[in-house]
């Protein structure tokens, strides 16, 4: 058991970041489940906003990309 | 960390990512054939198959290959078309070029043993800050100054436009940056993904039959994600292209 203690705090640092993806993850969940819920109630419409649910679910994995980053970066950027 | 280890388990999930040339030495410099562009030219020979030689016969009934890029070609024709409206259309070569890239390169990227470029920011990262440059001269071409009204929404309180506008000169700044590296991501995450499981394959000996339907079915998944992937990087396309043919809220 021997090692650099900064490069312990980064791989920490970095399976930390890595708890921000559990976040893209709700969301993600969040936006393709009320998608579901609307398209269920009326199907007609559904076809139209698949396009709509790709966009949100796009947005709201950039910001657990960010955290997928910020490990990147602290493993290998420093 | 000890590079010795016993047991089978030494297959390292990101030594697939590794850029290396293809004609021996090991100097990296601007005109070495690496493994990233041979898989780059690949890419471009497949596309060129699909889309120029496939229908050169322009049959009024399509062979099967020529169905294929005539359903492409529609897909993404009706993609713009909803998003980014009929002016969009004039656009449809570059978002098309993008979206056959895109998609060519990694479902090749997915055969065994090859080298998957979109998995390295380098390449995403081009694609993305071209589409980016490109928009942005677009909206200040078409709309001159009143491009900035993208940034400052009229619709919005007047108290709040401030803060708002803080917030949508963030947003369309780390643009390229989310738009490149979420096909990066994704790509390396999910070949990552699929060499871990075979390590666990390789040091488990006979039980190695589970970890081996797990790989069968993150393949499934993966196939899904490359495709849904090249299909997002495109409707973003086309998103941010509407914002610079439209810029008001």
């Amino acid at each position: 058991m021997e090692g650099d203690i900064e490069v312990m705090g980064r791989l920490i640092g970095a399976g930390l970041a890595c708890t921000g993806m559990g976040g893209a993850a709700v969301g993600v969940g969040h936006v393709v489940g009320n998608f579901l819920a609307g398209a269920l109630r009326n199907p007609a419409a559904a076809a139209g906003q698949t396009a709509t649910m790709f966009i949100g679910i796009a947005f709201a994995e950039a910001l657990g990309i960010f955290s997928f980053l910020v490990a990147l970066l602290l493993m290998y950027a420093f | 960390m000890a590079t010795e280890e016993t047991g089978g388990f030494n297959i390292h999930p990101m030594d697939q990512f590794v850029v290396k040339p293809l004609f021996g030495g090991d100097e990296l410099h601007w005109y070495t054939v690496t493994n990233q562009t041979l898989w780059l030219f690949l890419t471009v020979v497949v596309i060129v198959l699909l889309m120029v030689v496939s229908v050169r016969g322009r049959a009024m009934v399509p062979t099967r290959s020529q169905s294929i890029a005539e359903v492409i070609y529609g897909f993404v024709r009706k993609m713009i078309e909803d998003i980014a409206g009929q002016e969009g259309l004039k656009y449809f070569p570059y978002i098309f070029t993008l979206f056959m890239f895109i998609l060519v390169a990694n479902v090749i990227g997915l055969l065994p043993k090859s080298f998957t470029t979109t998995s390295h920011i380098v390449v995403t990262g081009v694609l993305a800050m071209a589409v980016f440059i490109s928009v942005t001269v677009l909206g200040f071409v078409k709309h001159g100054l009143g491009f900035l009204k993208l940034f400052w929404i009229g619709s919005a309180p007047l108290p709040l436009r401030p803060v708002l506008l803080i917030i949508e000169v963030i947003s369309y700044f780390v643009r390229p940056l989310s738009h490149s590296i979420r096909l990066a991501g994704n790509m390396m995450a999910g070949h990552a993904v699929i060499k871990v499981f075979a390590g666990f394959a390789g040091a488990m000996g006979l039980g190695a039959i589970a970890p081996i339907f797990a790989i069968v079915a993150v393949y499934g998944l993966e196939t899904l994600v490359v495709c849904i992937q090249a299909y997002v990087f495109t409707i973003l396309t086309c998103v941010y292209l509407n914002d610079a043919l439209h810029p008001g809220h």
